[in-house]
């Protein structure tokens, strides 16, 4: 199974309660995935710098040696803000670097986001447990996207969980399996791409991430993954400024959107919708199969 | 609303779905009002007698699967499942069905007002489904007995792999499934269309509807064919 929410402000009436309504809908798809949850969040951040989420599961490690050394690594200044067993860093230098240089070094810490904008956070247990412990409900935003994991294809492991995020301010949340991930993750690690887990949605964020690297937008990326990506996939997906939906074309994997004048609301049921601001005169549709949907906010 | 019976009315945010079902299940007639369902999954299943259930509100998944000789009517959308298994009775509901309305209804009738989703009357065995506007694709996957009627288009691969349903779609369809073939519409096929709409209470000339069957030629019916014959069955 796997529940998956996503939640994307058109204004900025609801952006304050963010994290409020995220932790909502997370709640509603608690018993559609009880392993293990996931969420990425996305605020206004700061043009000029780079936040990197990341995690050492299990373990309580020298955070400001950590970050120390990559402030070495990278010729600019970095600071450590611990949470958990995760970290946030923040630096003015190169992220993509950044991500990079802590897979090289640090290969017990995986590196869940990086980006001007996105923070992840992930872990084993009750969804609603993980959304506490992180501190979801605070949290104000411009979008979200959330899942509860049902394991199938790897193990009930926080890394292993959702979101997946390869590149800059890129992530995906799957409700699905892919069947041909072994044969692109080897595709994709030849064009460059950096995996940390055996996942398949992974597999997913990364080929998403190259096609955007490679000056592909969103839905042009989108539409060359319905070729690429055999399997079973709901896919709700954020960027810097946008959201977007994607099925495969047999579409077995459920999901229902809803859509008012301030947000759009993507949620593996409709339970987890009910009870966003005015949802009851929301737009609602089940988005079809093969189709893509975009969001974008205007610049 | 019926008037022979007072309305017991339940409210889903005061009482368990658990309660709401066992309610239902013990009552041997009458009418009851369900309020706030928001999203519930199996209100209304297992139904199993002659009472009237009108829910205010979309109900989640299966909403009165398994359901037998009542009335229930959803004023709202329905997800995943619904009706799936009716035996008879009637399911209604005012707004869309998402994936699988009527899946495996040996008989009975399922009324949708609005559209509904993916592989809707997959595998009905004797159900009579209507649907005000569009179905999914793969509808009426592997039918074997009933009747879709669809007042909009079909999607891709409508009655893919279908054994004896009849399906009459007044829009476009998208595309045919496996064995699927457009037929004669005879007026034995009329009649059933006519009867149908007027017992789902829609407004629609039954000569504006395409029918649309199986053309027996699948691995099955090379075998089945023979004795069809014998019993001087035809299409």
């Amino acid at each position: 199974m796997c529940g998956i929410v996503g939640l994307f402000m058109k204004t900025e009436r609801f952006q304050p309660v963010l994290g409020e309504l995220t932790a909502s809908m997370l709640h509603e798809m608690r018993d559609r995935g009880p392993d293990s949850a996931g969420f990425a969040i996305y605020d206004q951040g700061r043009a000029d710098t780079t936040r990197i989420t990341v995690l050492a599961e299990g373990q309580r490690p020298d955070w400001s040696r950590i970050g120390a050394d990559l402030e070495a690594a990278l010729g600019a200044g970095v600071s450590v803000r611990p949470i958990r067993d995760h970290a946030v860093l923040e630096t003015a230098g190169d992220g993509g670097r950044a991500r990079q240089w802590l897979i090289d070094n640090f290969p017990d810490l995986d590196v869940l986001s990086y980006g001007s904008q996105i923070e992840i956070y992930k872990e084993v247990g009750d969804p609603d447990l993980v959304a506490i412990n992180y501190d979801l409900r605070s949290r104000s935003g411009t979008h979200a996207l959330a899942h509860t994991r049902m394991a199938t294809e790897s193990a009930v492991t926080t890394n292993g969980s959702h979101p997946f995020a390869t590149g800059a301010d890129t992530c995906l949340v799957h409700n699905g399996s892919l069947s041909n991930y072994n044969w692109l993750r080897t595709r994709l690690e030849r064009q460059g791409e950096i995996f940390q887990t055996e996942n398949d949605s992974e597999v997913a964020a990364g080929y998403l991430a190259w096609r955007l690297r490679e000056g592909d937008n969103l839905k042009e990326a989108l539409e060359r993954a319905l070729v690429a990506l055999d399997g079973f996939f709901t896919f709700a997906i954020g960027i810097k400024d946008g959201f977007a939906i994607l099925r495969d074309p047999i579409a077995c994997k459920p999901a229902i959107v809803a859509e008012t004048d301030d947000w759009v609301a993507m949620s593996s049921e409709y339970r987890a919708i009910t009870h966003l601001p005015d949802s009851e005169h929301a737009a609602l549709w089940e988005p079809a199969p093969g189709v893509i949907y975009t969001w974008t906010r205007a610049a | 609303m019926s008037g022979r019976h007072p309305v017991t009315t339940i409210d889903l945010a005061e009482v368990s779905l658990r309660e709401l079902n066992q309610t239902l299940h013990r009552a041997q007639h009458g009418s009851f009002r369900v309020l706030n369902p928001r999203g519930a999954h199996a209100v209304a299943c297992g139904i199993d007698s002659d009472i009237r259930v009108e829910i205010d509100g979309s109900v989640g998944y299966y909403c009165a699967g398994m359901h037998q000789k009542g009335s229930v009517y959803v004023d709202g959308n329905a997800s995943t499942g619904l009706a799936e298994n009716i035996m008879s009775g009637i399911v209604r509901i005012t707004g869309s069905a998402t994936m699988s309305a009527g899946a495996s209804g040996g008989g009975g009738l399922v009324v949708i007002e609005g559209n509904a989703g993916a592989r809707c009357g997959i595998s009905m065995k004797g159900v009579d489904i209507v649907v005000g506007g569009n179905v999914g694709h793969m509808s009426a996957f592997m039918a074997q007995a009933g009747n879709l009627v669809v007042l909009g288009d079909a999607g891709a691969y409508l009655g893919d792999s279908l054994y004896e349903a009849n399906l009459y779609v007044r829009g476009a369809v998208e595309s045919l499934g496996a064995d699927a073939v457009r037929k004669e519409i005879r007026p034995e096929h009329v009649q059933t269309l006519s009867n149908l709409l007027e017992e789902a209470g829609m407004e629609a000339d039954p000569a504006d509807f395409h029918r649309y069957g199986s053309a027996r030629n699948l691995y099955n019916f090379h075998i089945d064919d023979v004795d069809a014959e014998l019993a001087g069955i035809t299409s």
